[in-house]
């Protein structure tokens, strides 16, 4: 059987920078931030005060009824996948042949924690019989599927904050493997509450830059502190490429490869030599054919915390040796904060337009560079990239030791 | 407490609509709860609990399957606070 190709053919997103994707494209482009000092009592009450909630609430685009049976991660699902199959034209397809993979790093928790509250003040009674189908952490796909009468596999991977790019890369597998022509894939996130964000803290891994919560998130800045927790949620339409070309579909750019491994290093800490980055980065470009030089734009994972940053930098640079000098690398999370499930999806989705108008993002919040990092960042205003055939990657990395690395390649 | 059956019925209906997002003015005593009001099962649990909870009644699950309309529901709560 020939190689088949996938393509992406739409894209959906749901941002602390926008309720779409062309809002929070713009709003990526020009620098903004959407973190915002949280207004909750609670927020008050724990060591970091702030956080990247959605722009657009759901409650602004969804029905009240088909909010109060779906968990928020639920919610920002449905929302970028709405967007994102209309903008693929809402192809007509044999439901046998479209699958969604949807991840989530921690699924429905604050539906967990809010019927937890239920049981304990109110009883067992008053426990909403819909709370299993909300903290399922495959709901999101479920809901997604459903909707969609999505027929050829509903999946979820789960790997923390390499999961939204895990469920691309799953997807892209289905596709290539003949087992769908269509799959919707992504990842979202829906966890600022005090309990996740109390866990957090206690390891020291967010931010409390609480006096300055819009320059908090500061990847690659000497004085970064931790990450910024952030919410929403990323989908794009990958299709067989064949497939698109005959329903006449507008074409993005092709996914031409991923790469995948593991540390075995330790449960949440970095592996300061970042081999297993290395080794995701080397398989993902043999996957796709293409060599160090072909690469001009990379969007890392750098979540702007101390130890992270510099040890994925220094992977990218031993990686990429000298060609690393014509990546330019941006750390949007500078601007999203961190959606954890969702990053590798709100990424690609960044990655695919900056393909589009060959324009990288910039990262904000650089006051003086670690003089560590030693790979081209885009800082402060956007990159012009070049023209012709170029290719972009994203890395993704989670707790665990899960290493992440998709190739996006222009057509 | 005896209630009247006007009274459940609109109290139902204000229920079925929070629950389930069906307009009040279409919850009427002939209709059926799955098949015309499309309330699903979990939803139906939801419109049990709010039900005991406003009227003041206790509906064992047991009862819930027999509750195929509207009507049933009403003559259940209304017998049930006698």
């Amino acid at each position: 059987m020939p190689s088949r190709r996938v393509v992406v053919t739409g894209l959906g997103a749901t941002t602390p920078l926008g309720g779409d994707v062309i809002t929070s494209w713009s709003a990526l482009l020009a620098g903004r931030s959407g973190v915002r000092l949280l207004t909750e009592d609670w927020a008050q009450t724990i060591p970091v005060h702030f956080a990247a909630r959605v722009a657009q609430e759901p409650s602004e685009t969804m029905e009240r009824v088909e909010m109060r049976r779906l968990d928020r991660s639920e919610q920002f699902a449905l929302i970028a996948s709405r967007e994102a199959w209309k903008d693929a034209g809402s192809p007509e397809i044999d439901k046998e042949r479209l699958g969604v993979v949807i991840a989530s790093g921690i699924g429905g928790v604050t539906t967990m924690l809010d019927q937890y509250d239920i049981l304990r003040e109110k009883g067992a009674r008053l426990v909403s019989p819909h709370t299993v189908p909300m903290l399922m952490p495959n709901g999101p796909a479920a809901n997604v599927g459903l909707e969609l009468q999505a027929k050829a596999g509903v999946h979820t991977p789960v790997s923390a904050c390499a999961s939204g790019a895990e469920a691309i890369g799953y997807a892209f597998e289905m596709i290539r493997n003949n087992r769908a022509d269509i799959v919707v894939s992504g990842g979202v996130e829906a966890a600022i509450h005090a309990m996740p964000m109390s866990g957090f803290a206690a390891m020291k891994a967010l931010s409390t830059r609480n006096d300055d919560p819009t320059r908090a998130s500061r990847p690659y800045d000497l004085n970064r502190d931790g990450f910024v927790l952030g919410e929403g949620g990323g989908v794009l339409v990958l299709e067989e490429y064949e497939h698109a070309l005959a329903r006449g579909a507008k074409l993005y750019c092709e996914i031409a490869g991923q790469g995948l491994t593991s540390d075995g290093y330790h449960i949440a800490a970095p592996d300061p030599d970042g081999a297993g980055v290395q080794r995701a980065l080397k398989f993902a470009l043999r996957d796709a054919q293409l060599t160090t030089k072909d690469i001009v734009h990379l969007n890392a994972h750098a979540t702007s915390t101390p130890a992270g940053d510099v040890a994925e930098a220094n992977a990218l640079r031993a990686a990429l040796g000298a060609d690393a000098d014509h990546v330019a690398v941006s750390a949007t999370k500078s601007m999203t904060g961190h959606l954890l499930g969702g990053a590798g999806a709100i990424e690609s989705v960044f990655i695919v337009k900056t393909m589009q108008d060959r324009l990288a993002p910039p990262t904000i919040n650089i006051e003086n560079l670690d003089p560590a990092v030693t790979v081209d960042i885009v800082r402060d205003k956007p990159r012009a990239l070049p023209a012709g055939d170029i290719a972009a990657l994203n890395d993704s990395f989670g707790f665990g030791g899960h290493n992440v690395v998709l190739v996006f390649k222009s057509l | 407490m005896a209630l009247a059956q006007a009274d459940v019925l609109a109290g139902l209906k204000e229920i079925v609509e929070e629950v389930a997002g069906i307009p009040g003015a279409s919850v009427e005593l002939d209709k059926n709860f799955t098949d015309d009001l499309e309330v699903d099962s979990l939803s139906m649990v939801e419109v049990v609990v709010a039900a005991e909870e406003r009227f003041g009644v206790k509906i064992p699950d047991e009862a819930v399957t027999d509750l195929v309309t509207v009507g049933d529901a009403v003559n259940f709560i209304v017998n049930a606070a006698k």
